[in-house]
């Protein structure tokens, strides 16, 4: 696959060196922050689950207590673990309850009963990691079972309602008609709770809310498809806003198998507090390293604000920035479901050769990446009739630049939410596409020093531009100047920042501990020999 | 207009009343399902119907084009359309009157207040991400958006209102319990006006999918948009009423 496009291999070290540059003080800068989420997902593995009457999770109330008394910096493991013995109960949640009450004192503390508490703290959330171990063997043993999709791209099909048991049927009914891949859309707003919703959910804002029941539920619903259909159907839901870090746990934990997971998009798009998000950002690809799960990030969102021909480098710059946060947070190549997508104007003279250029681009980049390939959105207009033909040079690209995940277009985008005969129709375009046209990569070969050569190599120039002056001043200073998009997010602004604290000296969190051990990824490789009992998630 | 007000639609011959229309049924495809999309395009005045095409979609649904003369006639001279009362810009065209009439960025502050925690509304308005594929008001180099969020109380809007020097308040209610949304935008109309001389006032813009738009002479604001409203429809009004307006009321 690689070499259709002649890039300066000189030139591709040199974009990687400078992502590793401008990329390795914020993870500096992570290493040495937590956040109130961080801190309950660190409680979500130690077994703190439901929420109170108004609907607040116990996690939160719990979390509150502890920076309540002794502040964030010292991460809530130490305190909590410390007022469990102290009160002498083993059940967290309990005492979430009492503290709630205001009848826990919580203190940070020191010789025997801190390294007592540490102990302890470790012990609880090992054993939630341990689920989350026992979930992907499962998977493991499930794709054995049923199969993967037969061929690439795997297809990538959107289910919204915003009623879990609506959802259901459709996403079955998806899996039918030939998706690989269900993402369910969540409510619009969620991204800005400070909290995870609880339960099964009916009603929500062009989505469902992501809960931990709504993924068990939906995930069960999937296995009973996989079986039927005999390949495994994954799931796919969003690790993004204030709550990112209990995402990434709970789709860990109910063997989610896809999680949307951008670097900078709660930043930029969202306006979430940089610092914030980048702490939030590295545990929860932690998690998901962990877990087994492929990120999907969202470079397609910068070319929906900006133009796509103008601005395709910042995509390049992106891909490369999440490839470097990916791997420090130990995410293998596999796992990185790099995002771009076909959104120039078809009115620009050679459009589908740009985004082949671009496309390719992407795919020699990172040739061992299963890209996430977006289709148009922004130049879909409401003449569903063009829209369907723009869908098919869409699949086209795909088909020819071997994408690994491709998210169907709708000729209706812009218009409603999809039909049922829209999603026939986006279907039988994809297969028309991938039958007809499927093994043409193998014969598509740019013409050396032609339009498309040309296109990707002045792309990865600009890229390499880009990246060179964020290195001069810093990641989070191009941030705040408004270098990608045209927002501007300084450091010291935006949502979620009171979540934030430094590490005091003593902080400690057990799952970064464990998550962080090299040794333990030798053993989660062999997550094969786990014991483990029949997928119970399943029901009839 | 010549040849009078009255027209059919055209296929390829002026008067042939030709249409195309797809639907699916919910019934498995057969002999009676075929029959079945031909009776619906006959009462829709579709006669005679041509089944082109008949495909199974999902269990038990089927999907159909139907190409036919219609018979119903459209008189030109009865449309009544509802116009709106000012011109939809791009965002490209809000960011150059902005530029070019005020000279300053147009200052907008935004909250959800009262209890409503629902920032639905606001973000989609405001948060750069948008809605339906349009862009919210963060996106106008030219405007400069606060956004408070959810639970913002009257004075602390207000006074933020104050410190941004705001030229517009946005303000939006999803809740409708016990009508908290009528309450709490009279309680937000009448703070403003006690804390603002007239001619110092921002423009007062409430939004929610339950507001009645006719009624915001009565709710104390400016204006009111409902359930659908875009980030677009928002900042052309924002020029209009601020700028491009009140230049044509003066000349």
């Amino acid at each position: 696959m690689t070499g259709k496009l002649d890039l300066d291999p000189v030139l591709v070290a040199r974009a990687r060196e400078l992502a590793r540059r401008a990329g390795r003080p914020v993870v500096e800068l992570a290493r040495s922050h937590t956040t109130v989420s961080v801190e309950r997902a660190v409680l979500r593995l130690a077994g703190v689950t439901g929420a109170d009457p108004d609907g607040i999770p116990w996690v939160n109330r719990l979390v509150d207590a502890v920076v309540a008394d002794v502040g964030l910096g010292h991460g809530v493991a130490v305190p909590v673990f410390d007022a469990l013995a102290r009160e002498q109960i083993t059940d967290v949640t309990l005492l979430a309850q009492k503290a709630a009450a205001g009848s826990v004192r919580f203190v940070v503390p020191s010789g025997r009963a801190g390294t007592a508490a540490r102990r302890a703290a470790r012990k609880a959330v090992a054993a939630g990691i341990r689920r989350m171990d026992r979930r992907r063997a499962e998977r493991d043993r499930l794709v054995k079972r049923f199969g993967d999709p037969p061929r690439r791209p795997w297809i990538y099909l959107i289910v919204a309602t915003g009623d879990i048991y609506e959802d259901i049927p459709q996403a079955q009914a998806a899996a039918r008609a030939g998706a690989d891949v269900i993402a369910v859309i969540r409510s619009t707003g969620q991204s800005l709770l400070d909290y995870v919703p609880e339960g099964a959910t009916r009603e929500g804002f062009a989505g469902t809310y992501a809960t931990q029941e709504n993924f068990r539920l939906m995930r069960a619903a999937l296995d009973v498809s996989s079986k039927e259909l005999g390949r495994y159907v994954r799931l796919t839901n969003y690790a993004s806003g204030l709550c990112m870090p209990e995402m990434a746990t709970l789709a860990g934990l109910e063997r989610l198998d896809m999680m949307l997971n951008d670097s900078m998009y709660g930043i930029l798009f969202r306006d979430i507090n940089p610092v914030r998000t980048f702490v939030d950002q590295r545990f929860s690809r932690q998690v998901h390293a962990r877990a087994g799960i492929i990120i999907n990030t969202g470079e397609d969102n910068y070319l929906t604000t900006a133009d796509a021909v103008d601005e395709a480098h910042t995509v390049t710059v992106s891909q490369l920035l999440n490839e470097y946060f990916a791997h420090e947070a130990g995410l293998a190549d596999w796992q990185l479901g790099l995002g771009h997508a076909f959104e120039i104007n078809p009115d620009v003279p050679e459009s589908l050769r740009l985004e082949l250029a671009h496309a390719l681009l992407a795919r020699e980049l990172f040739p061992d990446a299963p890209l996430k390939w977006m289709p148009p959105t922004k130049h879909m207009t409401g003449d569903v009739f063009r829209g369907n033909l723009l869908d098919g040079f869409f699949n086209l690209v795909g088909a020819l630049t071997g994408q690994g995940i491709l998210l169907v277009g709708m000729m209706t985008e812009a218009v409603v939410t999809p039909w049922l005969s829209d999603r026939d129709i986006a279907l039988q375009n994809v297969r028309y596409v991938l039958g007809a046209a499927g093994g043409l990569a193998e014969d598509f070969r740019p013409a050396s020093g032609g339009f498309i050569q040309q296109r990707a190599n002045r792309v990865l120039g600009e890229a390499v531009d880009l990246l060179e002056r964020i290195g001069d001043e810093s990641l989070l200073t191009a941030i705040a100047e408004g270098t990608f998009g045209i927002m501007k997010r300084p450091a010291d602004r935006g949502k979620g920042l009171d979540g934030v604290a430094r590490h005091e000296a003593d902080y400690y969190n057990p799952a970064s501990e464990i998550l962080e051990q090299p040794g333990e990824r030798g053993v989660r490789e062999r997550s094969e020999g786990v014991p483990q009992s029949r997928s119970e998630g399943v029901r009839p | 207009m010549s040849g009078g007000s009255v027209v059919r639609p055209y296929g390829d011959t002026t008067g042939d009343g030709m249409v195309q229309v797809s639907f699916t049924l919910p019934v498995p495809h057969d002999k009676r399902a075929e029959g079945a999309a031909v009776q619906l395009a006959n009462k829709m005045g579709v006669d005679p119907a041509l089944l082109v095409h008949a495909k199974p979609v999902g269990d038990g649904f089927t999907f159909f084009v139907v190409y036919g003369r219609v018979n119903h006639l459209v008189d030109l001279s009865a449309v009544r359309v509802v116009e709106r009362d000012f011109p939809l810009l791009s965002a490209k065209e809000v960011n150059a009157v902005v530029k070019r009439r005020l000279r300053r960025k147009l200052s907008v502050v935004g909250a959800c207040i009262g209890t409503d925690a629902h920032t639905v509304g606001i973000d989609a308005i405001l948060n750069v991400k948008g809605i339906a594929g349009e862009k919210g008001l963060e996106y106008y180099r030219e405007l400069s958006v606060t956004n408070l969020g959810a639970q913002v109380s009257v004075p602390e809007l207000v006074e933020a209102a104050r410190v941004a020097r705001a030229d517009a308040v946005l303000v939006s209610q999803v809740v409708t319990q016990r009508d908290a949304h009528l309450h709490n935008t009279r309680e937000m109309s009448a703070a403003f006006r006690e804390a603002m001389p007239a001619g110092r006032r921002p423009l007062l813009i409430v939004g929610g999918p339950r507001f009645d738009e006719s009624q915001a002479a009565e709710l104390g604001v400016d204006r009111i948009f409902g359930r659908g409203t875009t980030p677009g429809e928002v900042a052309s009004y924002l020029v209009h009423a601020l700028i491009t307006g009140r230049e044509a009321k003066v000349a």
